[in-house]
């Protein structure tokens, strides 16, 4: 499968996320500079990383959703190229409005950065389809906003639509409903705080974010 | 010509940084304090003639998010 990687000043988990998806897919992916107007041909997966891109000036990922290549990436998503947007890349994928809400400070304003125990919340989307709905898996989070918010009936939408992905199953950042990771209407954007490229095997301690990367396979092989 | 965007955070949406600064002043003996809310000022100098219109759209497109912010402009 070949994936592209976009790569904003201040990333600084597109060399993982290149690793994680070079390892399960056997293809190296294509790095994109933000200032790259188009994607490569024939790509299965957009991956926006981790990291603090613009040094989180403005807001987190404010600046980033303005860069270049994100028309680009918005018109992949809507042609339904998968995009996945880990912990900053969440952060810009609310700020260019492929999903909805916001990232804000955590609740604890104290930067976290440990294992998390997560439940998936569905197993019908590429991102998630080698997993149960209610399986309980570890995977690390490192940021300092990742409380996720949205009006009411923006959630009643979410978890009504079976678009809520991933909940955190322990007290992580005050998220509105617990809320880790969250699909748009056609479930080919994921959003997610946590990081599943750092747990794709032993030396990770653990793989259970291997999986995700293994569905994405899966679905678009 | 130069105007000040002040954007703030929407009612009911919860401030961290501001309940910490209302710990902060405690600590330091303000008792006296409610409640704190923490916000961003920024100062454009603008092109004479910039209209109304361009600068609201500054702000929606990019200064606020609007899902948890609010903006005011005033002009300087």
């Amino acid at each position: 499968m070949k994936s592209a990687v976009i790569v904003f000043p201040g990333s600084n988990c597109d060399r993982d996320l290149a690793t994680a998806l070079h390892e399960v897919t056997g293809t190296a992916p294509a790095m994109v500079w933000h200032r790259e107007t188009s994607l490569p041909d024939g790509i299965g997966l957009v991956g926006l990383p981790g990291g603090f891109s613009y040094g989180d000036y403005l807001r987190c990922g404010a600046i980033s959703a303005r860069s270049p290549i994100m028309a680009a990436v918005v018109a992949a998503a809507e042609r339904g190229v998968p995009v996945l947007g880990i912990c900053n890349g969440f952060q810009v994928l609310t700020e260019v409005g492929l999903l909805p809400g916001a990232l804000m400070r955590n609740a604890g304003l104290n930067f976290v950065c440990r294992d998390v125990a997560l439940t998936v919340g569905t197993s019908q989307s590429v991102f998630t389809q080698r997993y149960d709905a209610g399986e309980t898996i570890r995977i690390p989070v490192a940021h300092q906003d990742g409380n996720y918010a949205a009006d009411a009936e923006t959630l009643d939408r979410l978890e009504g639509e079976g678009r809520v992905a991933f909940r955190y199953a322990e007290p992580v950042n005050g998220a509105a409903r617990a809320i880790a990771g969250i699909l748009n209407p056609a479930g080919n954007v994921l959003g997610m705080m946590p990081h599943p490229e750092r747990m794709i095997g032993p030396a990770h301690g653990g793989s259970d974010g291997r999986r995700l990367f293994e569905s994405l396979l899966e679905a678009v092989a | 010509m130069k105007t000040r965007i002040f954007v703030t955070l929407k009612n009911g949406v919860l401030d961290p940084q501001g309940k910490a600064i209302h710990h902060a002043l405690h600590a330091l003996g303000f008792t006296g304090v409610n409640d704190v809310r923490a916000g961003k000022l920024i100062e454009l100098d603008l092109a004479d003639g910039t209209s109304r219109e361009e600068i609201e759209a500054m702000c929606n497109r990019l200064l606020a998010n609007t899902v948890i912010e609010n903006f005011r402009i005033e002009d300087m």
